[in-house]
């Protein structure tokens, strides 16, 4: 079976490939044109205009020409605009998650990865249902690292106490190997793991069967439990109406005015809420709620999490 | 006349005895105790990549540990880059050449020049010390929070990259101020070697971008001893901001290492096709250019890192207008051969190679301003080899070029010309041979700084290795036949090669004070002739 | 050549072909080294501003605790030292050695006022525990958990810049010192004019640090 692999690129297992693989072999075939351009030129002059005499002098000093100098220097202008445009539409294309995507939480740590579901399963290796968009927000628990899925021509950064996001969708099943590409010690190059893409019902029928810490819940339906369990109703309604907190209907997605100016109200914000509520109050309320760190697992604020955003 | 006739002699026979050379203000003494170190850097630096690329002949451990191999990678970026690519051409070559080129006697302030010596030195001895102090394995961009562990050594690195960075900055101000002040009678800005443009750039950016990394290298220091909160996550700091001060002087570190190579190229391009270069003011200009836009562009090296979309977008953007003044001096190069009269000598064959590696590490820099296909390239083996297109295949290959161009005028002999030009022909195999392929590992997805490998990747790096050890074979036929020279090598002619420059209008070696009489510049600086009809 | 103090006059460099050329080289390396400390301490501001929007509750009690007071005596100190320096080069210009002295010891006595009040404040800062990062064990006053990042990024910039004002002083015992090995006049005044230079950019860092430090919440 073909996998796509070609000499300069590896194997091809997601929608990514069709963006980053066209735009790579574009940039390939101008490089090879100027460089080979620049390479004959050189050889042609150097060999025809070489010195035989040792008084030989230049047979002519052409020192410019305005339009030849033009021409270079808007040519190659238009060209990388040019460039600067298909990379841009790409990445933006890469870096913002359609709707309707699946979520993964990624924890990255020296120098292994675990992936966390939302049915509360954990697991050592990503496995994802093929031409599903896969969302995965990660987060390090100690230094920076890179989450690397070559095969799916997908990378990035992996930071402590903020979160990072990407997503992609695989476009074919298999085995595919996931590295850490950000220097992080000792084991750096051995902190590796690989994206199982099976057939959506064995994705399925993995998932209800992967170890679960007890709960049996849809991250929706824990977090409905820890929204009573530990007393956010207290200050946080869902129904829209005003309490000592902002009501969590509609709350995510939502640009908010907080007294550190407008913020949009996204993973990092909802955590950053939770651990360190003091950080951004928004405007018409007080700072009154309580931290918690430490007192939430992730788990748990996953669940919030997912929770709040199912309250449209 | 210039005064103090009687001690106007050969500047390496006034005075005698090592404490002559350690006191010495004399810009051409300074110059060649510059080059010697840093070439002994070179060689420190160059050790530990050949001891780890034997190492990565197998995937598996073959005689270095995990740890090891990190420490060694780490050693030989901080060593290249600080103590032998930023300071290279301007301390070794810059600091000899730039006071004949301008015409004058020294630099603006010589005792400064000695001072640069001095912390260079200083910080040297401190980067080594850091050897023995413990393992330092963060990284030549030491980023945080990995370099957040108290390291000693790690430590004492960031101490002599401080140091170091005051040397940069004494050198360029020093420098810029000369061309400013004291150039010879009849010598316009328009009249300067292309080689004084490229410093003037440089100087630039070494005044403006080092104190950048001195503030960063305080705030890890501070980060590391006290904990002030300021990159360290866990204490409310931001590791992003770590490398946004970082990369804000390192990106214009690269150019701080490249730009020279280009005043370089000009000259031996200039004398060799015994031709006024093609476009002259463009390439003067364009230097200057990419001093400045590349203070903007930093973002590009964190376009994976976890900026927002709209900082990546605006980074990528202005990074490609770094392309066309780079561009720009390719084709003036390239028309300047043009019905020239081209003399294939050492320094030659070394500037050739130069526009080939140039080209090849300007194209592979370009393509990673494109966005979308940065996702897959960043810090895999294409960004290694990237950077070592420039900063060894352009900066190192134009430094040693300009170190066969001068010989005969810094040491007053003629190196063997036929071992020169082999040795160069060996050097241009086995760095392509080494860094070609890591083209090809790195958009197949191998990762930078790994220490196991996949098996599909082994075929590339025992061809990388090979590579390595055709290059040191090529480097060190270089310079033992440099070091050959100054015992068996002819007496050097006042200009062997028949330039036009101001350097090659004075005596092999120079006299103390450069000329016996102050030079008054009528012309440009490759003022050549054309063969009569 | 005899002068009216009996002083010796300034020999140029020989390095040079004109006093001229001496001075304007002096000059414009003196303004250059000035653009690399502007850098230098501009990225620390960039930090500082940072900081300021992220940990915004922080900085205000941060900034609190400081007492302005101790900022505005030292702002007097170094701004009148700077007059002092500008006297001192008209003084220099003029040949008036007796008082480019005098002008020269009245800038390092109020710059040595600056740190002796600088001290004074750091010695608070002791007592109160607001240190940097490990060190602090501030009790009470404090109820934002980034508090500290404000005295951190404080000590280094004061640090730092007290470190620039005690070289300042180091560079004005330096030109009392040629005051008495040379005649100063209308065509060398260099050293006074270079450390009036330098000490331009101390009182500079100052005035932006203040505002930023102490007043701004």
């Amino acid at each position: 079976m073909d996998n796509g692999k070609t000499f300069w690129l590896p194997e091809k297992a997601s929608t990514f490939t069709s963006i980053v693989d066209p735009a790579f072999d574009l940039y390939l075939w101008i490089s090879v044109f100027f460089f080979g351009l620049i390479v004959i030129l050189i050889t042609v002059f150097t060999f025809k205009y070489l010195r035989r005499r040792p008084d030989q002098l230049a047979t002519a000093q052409i020192t410019h020409n305005l339009t030849l100098e033009l021409s270079w220097t808007i040519i190659p202008l238009i060209i990388v605009m040019a460039l600067f445009f298909v990379g841009m539409k790409g990445f933006l294309h890469m870096r913002v998650a359609p709707s309707g995507y699946m979520q993964v939480n990624v924890k990255g740590q020296k120098w292994s990865w675990s992936f966390e579901y939302p049915a509360g399963a954990v697991n050592d290796t990503l496995v994802v249902p093929v031409n599903t968009p896969v969302k995965l927000a990660m987060t390090s628990r100690d230094v920076i690292h890179s989450f690397y899925i070559p095969a799916f021509r997908a990378k990035a950064d992996v930071l402590p106490n903020r979160w990072n996001a990407i997503w992609f969708q695989a476009t074919r099943t298999g085995v595919f190997p996931v590295e850490c590409t950000q220097y992080c010690g000792t084991n750096h190059s051995y902190m590796w793991t690989a994206v199982k893409v099976v057939e959506p019902e064995v994705y399925q029928e993995w998932l209800a069967n992967a170890s679960d810490p007890g709960k049996g819940k849809t991250p929706e339906q824990f977090g409905a439990l820890l929204y009573q369990k530990r007393g956010c109703n207290a200050c946080h309604s869902i129904d829209g109406s005003k309490g000592v907190g902002p009501s969590w209907k509609g709350l995510y997605g939502r640009q908010e005015t907080t007294n550190v100016g407008m913020v949009m109200v996204d993973e990092a914000y909802l955590k950053e809420s939770m651990m360190v509520p003091t950080a951004k109050i928004v405007t018409g309320f007080q700072p009154v709620m309580p931290v918690f760190q430490g007192v939430l697992s992730e788990r748990e604020i996953a669940a919030l999490m997912a929770y709040i955003k199912s309250l449209k | 006349m210039i005064a103090h006739v009687h001690d106007n002699i050969n500047y390496l026979k006034t005075k005698k005895g090592i404490m002559s050379w350690l006191v010495t203000v004399d810009h051409k003494r300074i110059g060649m105790m510059y080059l010697a170190s840093i070439l002994l850097f070179f060689i420190t630096g160059g050790t530990f990549a050949f001891l780890f690329r034997l190492e990565l002949w197998s995937p598996l451990k073959d005689f270095l540990t995990p740890d090891q191999y990190n420490q060694f990678f780490t050693l030989h970026g901080v060593i290249m880059v600080f103590l032998v690519v930023v300071p290279g051409i301007p301390a070794a070559l810059g600091n000899f050449i730039v006071p004949i080129q301008i015409g004058a006697k020294d630099l603006a302030f010589p005792k400064l020049n000695l001072t640069s010596l001095y912390l260079y030195w200083i910080g040297a001895a401190v980067a080594l010390w850091s050897i023995v102090a413990g393992h330092a394995d963060q990284g030549w961009t030491m980023y945080a929070p990995y370099s957040l562990s108290q390291n000693p050594a790690v430590l004492w690195m960031m101490v002599a990259a401080f140091i170091l960075g005051f040397s940069s900055i004494l050198t360029g101000l020093n420098f810029i101020v000369t061309m400013h002040t004291m150039r010879a009678p009849g010598m316009t800005w328009y009249r300067m070697p292309l080689f004084l443009w490229a410093m003037y750039a440089t100087g630039i950016m070494q005044i403006f971008a080092t104190p950048v990394l001195a503030i960063t290298l305080i705030l890890l220091l501070m980060e590391n001893f006290f904990g002030i909160g300021i990159f360290d996550p866990a204490l409310g700091g931001d590791p992003l901001l770590m490398q946004h001060f970082f990369w804000f002087y390192s990106h214009p570190a690269v150019y701080i290492i490249v730009v020279p190579g280009f005043g370089i190229t000009s000259e031996l391009i200039a004398a060799f096709a015994k031709k006024d270069i093609f476009g002259y003011r463009f390439v003067a200009y364009s230097s200057v250019a990419i001093a400045i836009i590349g203070f903007i562009v930093w973002g590009h090296h964190m376009f994976v890192a976890g900026q927002s979309e709209l900082a990546d977008t605006i980074f990528s953007f202005l990074t490609f207008f770094t392309a066309v003044p780079s561009a720009i001096k390719v084709f003036n190069w390239t028309a300047t051969l043009y019905k020239g009269s081209i003399d294939l000598k050492t320094p030659m064959l070394y500037a050739l190679q130069f526009l080939w590696n140039f080209t090849i590490g300007g194209l592979t820099g370009i393509i990673l301003a494109i966005l979308s296909v940065d996702i897959h390239l960043h810090d895999t083996y294409f960004i290694v080899s990237h950077f070592h297109y420039v900063a060894m295949g352009s900066t190192m290959i134009a430094f040693i070029g300009g170190i066969h161009y001068w010989w005969p005028k810094m040491t007053g002999k003629m190196y063997n010309e036929s071992v020169g030009k082999l040795a160069s022909i060996i050097v241009f195999v086995g760095f392509n041979v080494t860094f070609f392929v890591q083209l090809i590992m790195g958009s197949l997805g191998s990762p930078r700084r790994y220490y196991h490998y996949w098996d599909q990747f082994q075929i590339y790096h025992q061809i990388s290795t090979v590579g390595v050890f055709i290059l040191a074979i090529g480097l060190f036929t270089a310079l033992i036949n440099l070091i050959v020279s100054l015992w068996t090598g002819a007496t050097a002619p006042a200009n062997p090669w028949g330039a036009k420059t101001l350097e090659w209008q004075t005596d092999s070696p120079p006299p103390l004070y450069n000329f016996t009489e102050t030079p008054v510049v009528t012309h440009g600086p490759y003022a050549f002739e054309t063969e009569k009809a | 050549m005899a002068t009216v103090t009996g002083l010796p006059e300034h020999h140029v460099a020989h390095h040079f072909d004109s006093a001229e050329q001496e001075f304007d080289s002096a000059k414009t390396g003196m303004w250059l080294f000035m653009a690399s400390e502007i850098m230098m301490f501009g990225a620390l501001f960039v930090g500082a501003l940072l900081f300021h929007t992220l940990h915004h509750g922080g900085f205000a009690e941060g900034s609190a605790h400081l007492d302005w007071r101790f900022g505005a005596v030292n702002t007097f100190f170094l701004l009148t030292a700077g007059l002092t320096m500008g006297l001192a080069v008209v003084s220099a210009q003029a040949g008036e050695q007796g008082k480019v002295r005098m002008n020269l010891i009245l800038s390092l006595v109020f710059a040595a006022g600056f740190l002796v009040v600088k001290s004074l404040e750091y010695a608070q800062k002791f007592e109160h525990g607001t240190l940097p990062g490990r060190l602090w064990h501030a009790h009470h006053g404090f109820s934002d958990p980034f508090a500290h990042v404000f005295f951190g990024l404080y000590f280094v910039m004061t640090g730092l810049h007290a470190v620039h004002v005690l070289v300042g002083m180091g560079l004005m015992i330096f030109a009392l010192v040629r005051s008495s090995r040379v005649q100063f006049s209308r065509s060398y005044f260099t050293p006074i004019e270079m450390v009036a230079i330098y000490w331009a950019l101390v009182d500079l860092v100052w005035v932006f640090l203040f505002p930023l430090l102490y007043l701004i919440r």
